[in-house]
């Protein structure tokens, strides 16, 4: 494949993420090094943590997918609270932690490009977390119930509504 | 004991007591942890009601603890913007807090040695400060705010991940170490482009007073910790204090050399300063910075012999706008500000000095 900018072999195959979709740039060794500098990394490194979170990603994906492989991730949403990946994405913020869980593998690729290192050493809580998975379906629960409002379904609503009383007893009578 | 903003303002704030190890040129050490209820979804997916929920646990959590006994609990979205503006100059909460719309809770203790930002990027970012060098000190309180809070709410922790945060670089201990330097010398020798560089190899990031993106005002810098996971809150306090002892020695050596090569210069430069402060008709925020950072300097090395470190540290504050304002008793527009300013320091500076000449030789 040849080079987009000049006639040489194009050995860097980007896909650029900036703008609305996906594109695929193909360059060579010495129009690479010139479209790089032409990035505007200083911005993004005054705009804080956030920016340049998504920053580092986009350059970590840019290597690694294809455009094609890109678009099929960035549907993927997370059950509990919605977020889909390209929200995360471009936003640099999780929605809830379970999406540490639903994005796993694409997360500790980004971990480990950000702490070089994806296994926590160091405090955890005291008491072991039993109903983790309760607590979270309470998230999830809670967003459907205001979907259900939303969507005047009220006794859809008041179902939900009953549903997350009980688990929240059932939380707090476990705790005490 | 403070029961309103206003009891804060003749205070002076842990972080600016000019006391404690290498206190000449660390101000202060700080930390803070970032923690999220298992059972709410993080901040930019949180309803109105979630956030109020959070709130409310939290305050629950507060009125059942004897550590948090006399605490302040401010909620921020109810705040004027002076009031606001003015908790962010004390480094009580971040620019960010301040500055967001939704409903969002401040807990402040009255020795300002901790606070709790509620509903900031993660559902809590525990906050300790010590005067001076003292990491050991601030991780122990900080450490034992998170334990008392965690007896009664689940945090969202990962056996592998660790504590889960909304944003993914703070994963894992969501700990971050800060140590702000007060570093003239390195400035004016032009080095401290240098140690900056050499410190981002290190993986720590070098910030301004007032966090990211802010300019590095008065010469103050905070080094802090850029890793958070996989790393334990010992070694992280480990990598962070062991670099600062080097640190502190270029900027140590930089005041030496300046004193040794140029000694008229830099007593010109901080004699002029000086002079500026008391003199001055009209001053910007940045300009007053600008001198008192050079003021400061020469008081460590005994160049001014009437001023202390911790009147110095009260004037950097009192100085801020927002500060300013209160002290005077009313809002102020920018040219009246400027104004005020240089009238205060003259009143603050005069007085001292001639409580200094009145002192037996």
């Amino acid at each position: 494949m040849k080079c987009q900018r000049c006639d040489k072999e194009a050995h860097f195959h980007i896909t650029e993420l900036l703008g609305p979709k996906p594109v695929e740039i193909h360059l060579c060794q010495d129009c690479v090094r010139e479209y790089l500098s032409e990035s505007p990394n200083e911005a993004v490194a005054a705009a804080g943590a956030a920016a340049s979170l998504a920053q580092q990603m986009l350059q970590q994906m840019a290597v690694s997918q294809t455009a094609e492989e890109l678009e099929k991730l960035d549907k993927l949403s997370c059950p509990v609270c919605g977020i889909t990946y390209y929200q995360f994405r471009t936003q640099g913020r999780l929605g809830c932690a379970n999406d540490y869980t639903c994005f796993r593998k694409e997360l500790e690729n980004l971990l480990m490009h950000i702490h070089g290192e994806t296994q926590h050493c160091g405090k955890r809580p005291s008491r072991p977390a039993k109903h983790s998975e309760l607590l979270t379906s309470l998230i999830r629960l809670r967003r459907e119930m205001q979907e259900a409002i939303a969507a005047e379904n009220y006794e859809r609503a008041g179902q939900i509504r009953d549903e997350i009383r009980r688990i929240e007893t059932q939380v707090k009578q476990n705790r005490s | 004991m403070i029961v309103t903003i206003d009891d804060l303002l003749l205070k002076r704030g842990e972080w600016l007591r000019g006391e404690g190890p290498e206190s000449d040129i660390v101000i202060s050490t700080r930390i803070r942890l970032a923690r999220n209820l298992a059972e709410f979804p993080f901040a930019s997916r949180a309803s109105q009601q979630d956030r109020e929920r959070i709130q409310d646990i939290i305050r629950q959590v507060i009125r059942q603890s004897p550590l948090f006994e006399d605490v302040l609990f401010v909620e921020v979205d109810k705040l004027s913007e002076l009031d606001r503006q003015f908790l962010v100059e004390r480094q009580l909460m971040s620019r960010e807090h301040a500055e967001a719309t939704h409903p969002r809770a401040l807990v402040i203790h009255p020795t300002e040695r901790f606070s709790l930002m509620i509903n900031e990027e993660d559902h809590l970012r525990i906050q300790a400060v010590q005067s001076g060098l003292n990491l050991e000190a601030c991780w122990q309180l900080v450490n034992q705010v998170d334990n008392e809070i965690e007896k009664h709410v689940v945090y969202a922790f990962d056996e592998k991940l660790g504590y889960l945060t909304a944003c993914p670089t703070n994963a894992g201990t969501g700990m971050r170490v800060s140590v702000m330097l007060h570093m003239p010398a390195l400035a004016i020798t032009r080095q401290i482009e240098k140690v900056f560089r050499s410190l981002q190899k290190l993986s720590l990031a070098v910030r301004g007073l007032y966090g990211e993106g802010s300019q590095a005002m008065g010469d103050f810098y905070q080094i802090s910790n850029q890793i958070t996971l996989g790393r334990s809150e010992q070694e992280i306090l480990k990598n962070v204090g062991d670099i600062i002892p080097t640190i502190l020695n270029y900027e140590r050596q930089a005041r030496q050399f300046l004193l040794k090569e140029s000694h008229d210069q830099l007593y010109d430069r901080i004699s002029r300063a000086y002079g500026i402060l008391r003199t001055a008709q009209v001053i910007s925020s940045e300009e007053a910075m600008h001198l008192l950072s050079s003021v400061r300097m020469g008081v460590s090395l005994g160049l001014i012999e009437d001023l202390d470190i911790p009147f110095i540290n009260d004037l950097f504050l009192h100085t801020q706008p927002a500060h300013l304002q209160k002290l005077v008793g009313m809002e102020l527009d920018g040219n009246d500000r400027n104004l005020e300013r240089a009238k205060f320091l003259r009143e603050q500076l005069g007085r001292r000095a001639s409580a200094g000449q009145q002192k037996p030789q």
